[in-house]
């Protein structure tokens, strides 16, 4: 969509029935075409169709009971609601906020060096996009939020996304391009002034840091007692650092070489992981406790972020983004193939009751609390605003790549979703209750479990030790954190379209190497990106302190890296020592952190589009972020106030304080070491939940005076960018049209000199 | 005959699609690309190495990480 206005002198616009084609210079052929012809009859029939089996598929999903729901149905009704979503609400959006401009250059054009900024395929930037947002975070929240029943979990992931994160994800990357791909706190100190901008600067640093606490909080529960899985993850060190030598000395450059050589290697870490784990020497060496494993993992943070990025830290990146890719599409094959029944209900009893073991509190609001990225994820945004504009094409594509991408990452969740809800449910709480509850041995587990009122039948002890071996485990019971409920669902799918029952063990542990690669990459990468946020906000303070600017300054980056993995290593040993349970009460601490950041960042884009005078559509952005605002406050003020000692943190923290004045115990502790433990943990996570909401509170506060100002005619101008005309061409559709393909062709018969650079065509 | 050929060339055809799309997206072809951009802004200029360049981008992002994502 052009705006007439403003144009350059050189601006030629050309008319052929519906389609203009823009050219910004007369020897060159056109660089955008803008395509008003309406919706042909055929498509119309398509998309109908579309969305009536989409509807189909909600009704089964939502009115149909009975134990034969298909897991099928999921896959559809999430599918079509994207389909119609992305052609009819994304270009709703597109048409009346984002307003691309392909005339315009965007910042990879601009300042096209062939190193951090170039034009990237839309299709290849696409992949770039979902590697560096998705994570485990859409793997392990959906799987949570089971405790309620599958359909408000797949509600909330497939209508949360097409309206709420796949439009933030979306206008975030349109601003920031118009910005020269400027991050979310350069932009916020921009748009709403010094108070706002720092409040959401430091409000980044400390989100950041929780969510490395509780990522890595899930590897531990993940990898805890469990020799193979360790024995596995820990090959992917002397693979990576392999992988590193290989590209800096032996072979420069060749990167899906060595990946692929990387994958063949860590496939044989977890197969040899089950041999491994058998011999009395590799059960010794590789069976460690928490606190051991959250040692590893702190130590290995500390030395990711200091260590040259070419031995760790890149070629980790890329064997976690070739294994995300593979592992995702396999997923949706095995989905497909196997077509799974659900075993959960439609809706738990604990989604009313709020008295769920997984994690406490009722459906409104921890639900959308825990479920977190699969449906709307404040941590999109720093990718948005960081590596994506720096390698956009053009500014139509930024619908393809900033909505498209947040809506793969929904299905993401939706198939980890399936996989939750398929396991049978007894066997579901056996491993996501936490040991207080469960007692920790088969028996034990399986007296609780049967007693908590579950449909079907009861389960037995043997049946759960039974369960464990199938998958080469001693033990299944309270293995929490999400990701090996996913792993265990996972083996089941996949081991019935690949391989049979004898794999069942190894896709187990291959569903657990892969998990812990994602959270170990974004444990690296993101204690990296916080060191340099921690050295750049202290080189603002004053004079001493601006040598942290210096990124070359090591005792600078060592000290920085240090205070950072303190900060989350010591939440991660709090988490793995609570005596309540570690994940269940940190897990909404990440929930409610995630969508603060959201809150941030749709805070931000409501703002800018006030200001661009777009106050009509201001309520695309402006839903969502009432909604996300209304769901934190609410969760964050029972957190902080409720008198239910499940739920409220300083309600916790007061019994166990009036009980250690009185010499007792309280709560689950068990010994007076563990009611000092609580008393301390409360006082941190309520410390923590107040902080957050504050500040979030700060920046939303910011963001309305500076919208009312704007409404009024006053306050400061926008800080977009001068456009400048652009030279290349590019699709912007992920099947180019029929004017898209005739211009590429008049741009691919130009001589050399004028044409796009190797990146943007794929030959 | 013809017939497996064609199926041959098909299989091919998506081959190459995929090794480029690999190839864009992991970087093994952002070294040619480098030195096309460089010959096209500085024509006559010395392009360094392949191994040189490597130790650019990762430099690059020693200063400036890219976050990952949950």
């Amino acid at each position: 969509m052009a705006t007439p206005t403003a144009a350059p002198s050189e601006r030629i616009e050309e008319q052929d029935g519906d389609v203009t084609y823009i050219r910004t210079d007369k020897d060159l052929p056109p660089v955008a075409i803008i395509d008003r012809s309406p919706i042909t009859t055929r498509h119309k029939i398509i998309f109908a169709i579309i969305a009536l089996v989409g509807a189909v598929a909600w009704a089964i999903i939502a009115f149909f009971r009975g134990e034969t729901v298909n897991a099928v149905w999921f896959v559809i009704a999430a599918i079509c609601t994207y389909v119609i979503g992305f052609r009819f609400y994304a270009r709703l959006i597109e048409m009346k906020i984002v307003r691309p401009r392909d005339d315009t250059a965007t910042p990879a054009e601009l300042f096209e060096n062939a190193t951090d900024y170039m034009p990237t395929d839309r299709r290849v930037l696409f992949g770039h996009h979902f590697a560096a947002i998705a994570g485990a975070g859409p793997l392990v929240g959906p799987v949570l939020a089971m405790q309620m029943g599958y359909l408000p979990g797949t509600i909330w992931i497939i209508i949360g996304a097409v309206f709420a994160g796949c439009v933030q994800d979306y206008l975030m990357l349109s601003i920031s391009v118009r910005r020269r791909g400027r991050s979310l706190g350069q932009m916020a100190r921009d748009e709403l002034g010094v108070i706002g901008g720092a409040a959401a600067i430091i409000g980044v640093l400390v989100i950041m840091v929780i969510l490395l606490a509780v990522l890595a909080l899930v590897v531990v529960g993940a990898l805890a007692e469990s020799p193979w899985g360790v024995f596995s993850i820990a090959m992917t060190i002397p693979i990576a650092i392999f992988m590193g030598v290989y590209l800096r000395f032996l072979r420069p450059g060749r990167v899906s070489e060595v990946s692929l050589i990387g994958v063949v290697l860590l496939l044989l870490a977890v197969i040899s992981g089950g041999w491994v784990a058998e011999t009395s020497w590799g059960a010794d060496w590789f069976t460690l406790s928490k606190v051991a494993l959250s040692w590893c993992i702190i130590i290995y943070g500390f030395a990711a972020s200091v260590l040259p990025v070419w031995l760790l830290l890149a070629p980790r990146d890329y064997l976690s983004t070739f294994m995300k890719v593979g592992t995702i599409a396999l997923l949706a094959i095995g989905i497909l193939l196997a077509r799974p029944i659900m075993e959960a209900p439609a809706i738990s009893q604990f989604a009313t009751k709020g008295t769920g073991p997984v994690f406490a509190g009722s459906l409104f609001p921890f639900l959308f609390i825990t479920i977190a990225c699969g449906a709307l994820s404040g941590f999109h945004s720093l990718i948005s605003s960081g590596t994506t504009p720096k390698l956009l094409e053009k500014e139509s594509q930024m619908r393809l790549i900033g909505y498209g991408g947040m809506l793969t990452e929904s299905f993401v969740a939706i198939m980890a979703l399936i996989t939750a809800a398929i396991l049978n449910q007894h066997l579901y709480f056996v491993m996501n209750a936490p040991a207080a509850q469960t007692g920790a041995t088969a028996q034990t587990a399986a007296d609780y479990v049967n007693g908590l009122g579950l449909s079907g039948a009861p389960i037995t002890g043997a049946e759960i030790t039974q369960a464990a071996e199938s998958v080469g485990e001693k033990s299944i019971v309270s293995r929490t954190g999400g990701a090996p409920t996913l792993a265990f669902g996972m083996s089941e799918v996949l081991h019935q379209v690949f391989g049979g029952e004898s794999l069942k063990a190894f896709w187990y542990h291959f569903a657990i190497m892969f998990e812990a690669l994602f959270i170990l990459t974004t444990v690296d990468a993101g204690t990296r990106v916080a060191r340099f946020m921690l050295s750049d906000g202290l080189s603002n303070l004053g004079s001493p302190l601006r040598k942290f600017k210096d990124p070359s300054w090591r005792v600078g980056a060592w000290t920085c890296s240090l205070i950072v993995v303190a900060c989350w290593g010591g939440i991660l040993l709090m988490g793995v020592t609570d005596p309540l349970g570690g994940i269940n009460t940190l897990f909404p601490l990440f929930g409610i952190a995630n969508q603060l950041l959201a809150a941030i960042a749709l805070t931000l884009v409501t703002v800018v589009v006030i200001k661009r005078g777009l106050l009509k559509w201001a309520w695309i952005p402006g839903v969502p972020l009432l909604w996300d605002l209304t769901v934190t406050m609410t969760a964050s003020w029972q957190k902080i106030f409720s008198a239910d000692p499940k739920l409220g943190y300083w309600k916790q923290h007061g019994i166990c304080q009036a009980a250690k004045e009185a010499g007792k115990t309280c709560l689950t502790a068990k010994t007076p070491a563990d009611v000092d433990k609580i008393i301390r943990n409360t006082f941190i996570q309520g410390t923590l939940s107040i902080v957050f909401a504050s500040l979030v509170v700060v920046v939303f506060v910011a963001g309305v005076i500076v919208a009312l100002r704007a409404i009024r005619g006053g306050g400061k101008p926008l800080t977009e960018d001068e456009p400048v005309p652009s030279r290349l061409f590019a699709p912007s559709e992920l099947i180019p049209t029929h004017a898209e393909k005739e211009v590429q062709k008049q741009w691919d018969a130009l001589p050399k000199s004028h044409a796009k650079s190797v990146g943007t065509s794929a030959n | 005959m013809g017939r497996a050929a064609e199926i041959a060339r098909q299989i091919g055809w998506y081959f190459s699609k995929l090794s480029w799309y690999s190839a864009t997206l992991m970087g093994d072809n952002h070294y040619r690309r480098y030195v096309e951009h460089r010959r096209h802004i500085h024509p006559g200029e010395e392009v360094v190495s392949e191994r040189e360049y490597w130790r650019m981008r990762h430099a690059a992002t020693e200063s400036n990480p890219n976050p990952r994502c949950c």
